[in-house]
């Protein structure tokens, strides 16, 4: 790609304990492309995003993001991205245009600039009908649109989502990943966990954690033509699985 | 300083739009002060007498109604049989035995001491203290007209005698509901920090509607402090409708300033908050929280003084009390609302609890963690 890392990883070791959620992690993620974080359940992707998002310290190891130490100064990275959780987070009880409104004042954006995005980002989700609709009421295909669009509505450099499309039909996943794609080509960085094969496709760059280490990177193609699959699954299946589960 | 205003804009939706809640939160302060009030109270009123009178005089009688005139006592029982009497105690049937020896009224005329017999139910130590005193107050009383009476049979000139007059200051009719109620609105303001406050920061971590604030640049100021302004405008307005109902009600004196009396909840509500706060940072679920609150908030309750003298409880006690933030308002309320005390008077119990509402508020906020 030839572009500049806005996020870049050096043997990022965190433990809990005794035990070692991730394993030594080094990896670079490029301005503006849509990096995939794969690996089974319990691989260690939440604790990484937790870490390159400032909510977790590392162990060790380097972990460098937006230009900021995720160590030393975490608050400063939070500034610069956004993040939408695995868990389902805006305030249930606030309309959809308040909970806009929330975030777009804590991260200090002018009064009026947050009115102009909010009307423009209901208008792009069809979503103008429900401003003013508690959240609760809404289903979950709208909310998670609306939790991403929330988590970029201050055009952060990066923005993380953490398996965000988990539990929605595939038509929302689909509409949730035409979001993906025009936000990354604003320029927003976007690194996404996920555990559906066919999401990691449309990445630009995919890496497969597996027992807290990183144990492939690199384009979907590079991937399938260096393990000899067909498809990203079939890498997975490859290589993703613990070798010492026999099931 | 303006994400803090959006915070608390958004608690302030949240308490709102909550249907119970936006309502209770007038109308339990209301509730409260007109049960509590009126329910707890010292004073003791038609107790239960039974009377024993061997005698039959004049003078036994005269003794028997001088007790059943004073409102306190109520004879519900009359006997010649101690067994009789002591088996109605038992039975709770009543809480006094007046026990009148034949000869009493002979006895007197003929100036030779008496022996009266006064057994109390002492099950509530209090109440049986406080019923002895007003017993031998009357009686005291009874003699004291007596000797009067007698002087003047003999013709001799009054017997030189101390007359003591005595006066409750600040609280003359020693109306206790006087003395609940600035303690009651001590508490109400403590129940809305503690409860509501903390609760709402749990209740955060437990929706993970936090983990999305976290991962925000918001200050962890900014957050404590949109927890507490809330709930610290909601406490000072149920302050002044517990007063409003304290004065329309209970015709409750106000001597002293509004003003001082809602600085000093002011510094109190902060004080409570930061507690509740600093104990809603290492509690990770409401039930958690609840466990944690309760302990504490009985103990500063029960400790404070509201029920019981501060000057009575051991030394180990007081000590304790020293960071006991309603042990203070308790005297602040009580000495600006009965005794109409100024800034000068309470400026030692301010700067305490000034202090206490400080490193409370510190510690919510040194220990509140952006990564969890």
């Amino acid at each position: 790609m030839g572009k500049q890392a806005v996020i870049t990883v050096r043997q990022l070791v965190k433990k809990f304990g005794a035990f070692t959620a991730n394993d030594h992690l080094s990896f670079d993620v490029y301005e503006g492309e849509i990096f995939g974080f794969l690996g089974a359940n319990g691989a260690g992707k939440t604790t990484a995003i937790r870490i390159l998002s400032g909510l977790s310290q590392p162990t060790s190891g380097s972990v460098r993001v937006a230009g900021f130490d995720a160590a030393r100064e975490p608050e400063k990275i939070k500034k610069n991205i956004g993040y939408m959780c695995q868990k389902f987070s805006l305030y249930e009880d606030l309309t959809v245009r308040e909970n806009i409104m929330l975030y777009g004042g804590i991260y200090g954006m002018p009064k009026k600039v947050i009115r102009e995005r909010c009307g423009e980002l209901l208008d792009r989700l069809q979503f103008s009908a429900y401003g003013d609709r508690l959240i609760a009421g809404l289903p979950l295909g709208f909310r998670q649109k609306l939790a991403f669009s929330v988590a970029v509505l201050h055009q952060p450099r990066i923005v993380f989502l953490d398996e965000p499309t988990g539990g929605v039909d595939p038509v929302a996943r689909r509409q949730f990943w035409e979001l993906i794609y025009e936000t990354a080509a604003a320029g927003i960085t976007v690194f996404v966990t996920t555990h559906y094969m066919d999401e990691a496709e449309y990445c630009d760059r995919i890496s497969i954690m597996s027992e807290g280490k990183i144990v492939a990177i690199g384009t979907p193609e590079e991937l399938k033509s260096t393990w000899q699959a067909a498809s990203v699954e079939e890498v997975f299946v490859k290589i993703a699985r613990p070798q010492h589960v026999t099931i | 300083m303006r994400t803090i205003f959006y915070l608390i804009r958004k608690e302030f939706l949240q308490i709102f739009r909550d249907k119970f809640i936006g309502k209770a939160i007038f109308a339990i302060p209301i509730v409260q002060m007109l049960i509590l009030v009126p329910a707890v109270t010292f004073e003791i009123r038609n107790v239960k007498m039974c009377v024993i009178d061997r005698d039959r005089s004049v003078e036994s009688r005269a003794l028997i109604s001088q007790l059943e005139g004073s409102s306190f006592f109520r004879v519900t029982h009359t006997t010649l049989s101690g067994k009789e009497a002591f088996d109605l105690m038992h039975r709770d049937q009543c809480d006094l035995l007046l026990e009148i020896p034949a000869g009493f009224g002979k006895n007197m005329g003929n100036g030779v001491p008496s022996r009266l017999m006064v057994p109390v139910n002492a099950i509530n130590a209090t109440h049986a203290q406080l019923t002895w005193g007003y017993v031998s107050g009357v009686i005291r009383d009874y003699n004291l007209n007596l000797a009067a009476s007698k002087t003047g049979d003999i013709g001799l000139s009054a017997v030189p005698k101390m007359d003591i007059t005595h006066r409750y200051w600040y609280n003359e009719m020693l109306n206790y509901k006087y003395y609940m109620l600035p303690g009651v609105l001590g508490i109400l303001v403590l129940a809305i920090a503690f409860v509501l406050a903390g609760l709402n920061l749990v209740k955060e971590k437990e929706s993970g509607t936090i983990e999305q604030i976290n991962v925000t640049p918001v200050r962890k100021y900014q957050f404590i402090a949109a927890k507490m302004v809330p709930f610290l405008v909601i406490g000072l307005i149920d302050l002044a409708l517990g007063i409003a109902v304290g004065m329309a009600v209970f015709q409750m004196p106000f001597e002293g300033h509004a003003l001082l009396l809602f600085l000093s909840s002011f510094i109190f509500m902060i004080a409570a908050l930061g507690v509740a706060l600093f104990v809603s940072t290492f509690t990770h679920t409401q039930q958690q929280f609840m466990f944690a609150g309760f302990f504490f908030m009985i103990i500063f309750m029960l400790m404070s003084g509201i029920f019981t003298p501060l000057e009575s409880m051991p030394e180990w006690a007081r000590t304790i009390n020293l960071f006991n933030p309603v042990a203070y308002i308790m005297r602040i309320n009580r000495m600006v609302m009965l005794k109409g005390s100024v800034f000068g008077d309470i400026k030692g119990d301010i700067c305490a609890l000034t202090a206490i509402a400080l490193v409370s508020t510190l510690f919510a906020i040194w220990k509140y963690r952006k990564s969890a």
